[in-house]
């Protein structure tokens, strides 16, 4: 055995021991984790490359050859109403849900992250004050809630979504908030603030780190919500306006046409369904590995 | 007891209470604000507008008028439709009914078939048909409730036709036979996501009382399992479920609006959606708040029932 081996062999010892390995592994063994990790990274390969390997375009119109089914003929995943190549239709409403789902999660997460940090740190009045206001806009079931804000807007992909963003960031308040407000009573914190430590430094530099773990995986929860949500709105018409496909609209008009075409209802829905449930999966693992403690049962 | 109760009620009061700011901050960030109705009339002038705004005495200060409005959000006017000049709460009322019917349904679906899924998953715990319903519950969460109504009137309707593809009953015809036939189809697709929730909650419901002690005495004592697992584990693994009926009434109240556009339902989702195409605020706003008033109602219910069935609780 060379050296080289020897203190490979001996750091891989210390790793298999830390945290952060364990975490990894249980991560990794978690198979329906693991599936929606992989169907995830496929779908967004696919969504960012496919277009430009489908021979058609996603707004080329076809009278002649309206109606097409699937797996017959030139287009594979046949045509709609209006004749366009279902399959670069499809790939590019993805890249719109997926884009609009991520970028959701992002501003639900800084606002939810702000809000239930400065509640959880401070309590008292401004805690009580943010957090009932948290509990209020929970009263409001999502989709009314979202329409009437959608009714407000001009619909577009970034009003849509901060709409849908507006409507996601208080569950993670409640979890950041209940985190800080554990993690500031233990000693580190309590020795950052007796040196005389900004308040700014102690919560987001202090607290927060140790309360990365839930905030992700209720981040990756969030982008599973948004792009469901944002199937919602825009199948109910207030959301990503047509010829600009999002697999949301493209179920709008399927319904009328469900007795002859039915693939125009079935393969949006089953994109969505994918996606959203891989993103359910994925959070899922990530719950169960960075906190063993919490699985459900 | 009371000194719970009084304090749940106290909270539902200040909830309302945000939920009412909340409604006045949309009614006035309205395109128009609460004016939208004559803005949109042709041959208003600006002084027609201004003497308008002060008759409805919008030129007031938000906050007195914020008062006013809260006012009469208690005392039941809240406002006429500007599609038939019908006061809200009556255009709420006459569509709160099928809105019900279908929730109603949805939560005794969810409660017998995910209560019993779970109830199984939770006594062969880590079977095949544990980890299947897992992995079903969860997929079931993925699926956009519309499609799903979609994929049920394609199968049950235009394939099999063995219902009907939506609407609460042809006219003329308004049997209670062919009402439930009718009800069969939006149910199931509301039902979906209520009963995968049930079926996850009453698992580990059952799972936590399955370790309890006195599971263990009365499995020592030689009851039989069957009494042990209805008697001991059953009836005290469904009280949490109460609570968690009552936090069902926001997911069920957006479900409902879905089902009910896919289905042509008259209940208040519909009723909602088409507000919202004629920009019928009164109507819009008043139902979101009348929407958020349930929740908050659901939520006391479900407390307050909680601590009636749970003697436990009103002990500490």
């Amino acid at each position: 055995m060379t050296a080289d081996t020897a203190i490979a062999a001996h750091g891989g010892q210390t790793l298999r021991r830390s945290t952060r390995y364990r975490t990894l592994r249980r991560f990794t063994r978690h198979r329906l984790a693991m599936f929606g990790l992989v169907v995830i990274l496929l779908l967004v390969l696919a969504c960012a490359v496919g277009p430009s390997l489908v021979p058609f375009d996603q707004f080329q119109l076809n009278m002649r050859a309206r109606f097409r089914e699937p797996f017959a003929g030139a287009h594979l995943l046949g045509t709609d109403e209006l004749g366009r190549d279902m399959l670069a239709r499809l790939l590019m409403a993805g890249r719109i849900s997926l884009t609009i789902g991520f970028c959701a999660m992002v501003i639900a997460v800084t606002v939810g992250t702000v809000v239930g940090t400065v509640a959880g740190f401070y309590g008292g009045a401004i805690g009580t004050v943010l957090m009932r206001f948290v509990d209020a806009v929970l009263c409001f079931p999502t989709i009314f809630l979202l329409l009437t804000l959608a009714a407000l807007v001009s619909p577009g992909i970034v009003t849509i979504t901060l709409i849908i963003a507006l409507t996601a960031w208080m569950e993670v308040a409640r979890v950041v908030q209940g985190q800080i407000r554990a993690l500031r009573e233990r000693d580190f914190a309590v020795a950052a603030e007796a040196m005389g430590a900004p308040d700014r430094w102690i919560m987001f530099k202090e607290l927060l780190p140790n309360a990365v773990a839930p905030i992700v995986v209720a981040a990756t929860l969030i982008i599973a919500r948004a792009i469901l949500l944002e199937s919602y709105v825009s199948y109910l018409g207030y959301g990503i306006q047509p010829p600009v496909a999002s697999w949301g609209n493209m179920l709008e008009k399927a319904q009328q046409y469900l007795t002859t075409a039915p693939w125009l209802a079935l393969l949006p829905g089953l994109m969505i369904t994918l996606a959203v449930s891989s993103f359910n999966f994925l959070g899922d693992g990530l719950r169960d590995a960075l906190d063993p403690r919490s699985e459900l049962s | 007891m009371s000194g719970f109760l009084l304090r749940r009620l106290a909270q539902s009061i200040v909830l309302l209470w945000i939920v009412s700011m909340i409604g006045f901050a949309l009614l006035h960030l309205t395109p128009g604000g609460p004016l939208s109705q004559f803005t949109n009339t042709p041959g208003m002038t600006d002084e027609d507008l201004q003497r308008l705004t002060a008759q409805m005495g919008l030129d007031r200060p938000l906050p007195v008028q914020y008062l006013e409005w809260f006012g009469r959000l208690l005392t039941g006017d809240w406002g006429r439709s500007y599609r038939d000049d019908t006061p809200v709460l009556l255009v709420i009322g006459s569509r709160l009914g099928a809105t019900l019917q279908l929730m109603v349904t949805a939560t005794l679906i969810a409660v017998l078939v995910g209560g019993f899924i779970g109830v199984v998953g939770a006594v062969r715990r880590y079977s095949f048909f544990d980890q299947l319903v897992t992995v079903g519950a969860m997929i079931a969460l993925s699926i956009p409730t519309f499609w799903f109504g979609l994929m049920v009137i394609y199968v049950f309707s235009v394939k099999l036709g063995w219902l009907p593809p939506g609407n609460i009953s042809p006219v003329g015809n308004e049997s209670l036979i062919v009402f439930l036939h009718h009800l069969i189809g939006p149910s199931m697709v509301l039902g979906l996501v209520t009963t995968a929730i049930w079926s996850r909650f009453m698992r580990s419901s059952m799972l936590d009382v399955i370790n309890q002690d006195y599971v263990r005495t009365a499995r020592a004592k030689g009851v039989s399992e069957r009494i042990v697992l209805v008697r001991h584990v059953l009836r005290n693994a469904l009280l949490p479920m109460i609570t968690i009926a009552g936090l069902e009434v926001p997911t069920l109240l957006s479900g409902a609006l879905v089902t009910e556009t896919v289905f042509t339902w008259p209940g208040m989702g519909r009723l909602f959606l088409d507000s919202i195409g004629y920009r019928d605020y009164p109507v819009v706003m008043g139902l979101l708040t009348f929407t958020a008033i349930l929740v908050i109602i659901g939520n006391l219910l479900a407390d307050v029932l909680y601590v009636v069935a749970d003697p436990r609780i009103r002990l500490q």
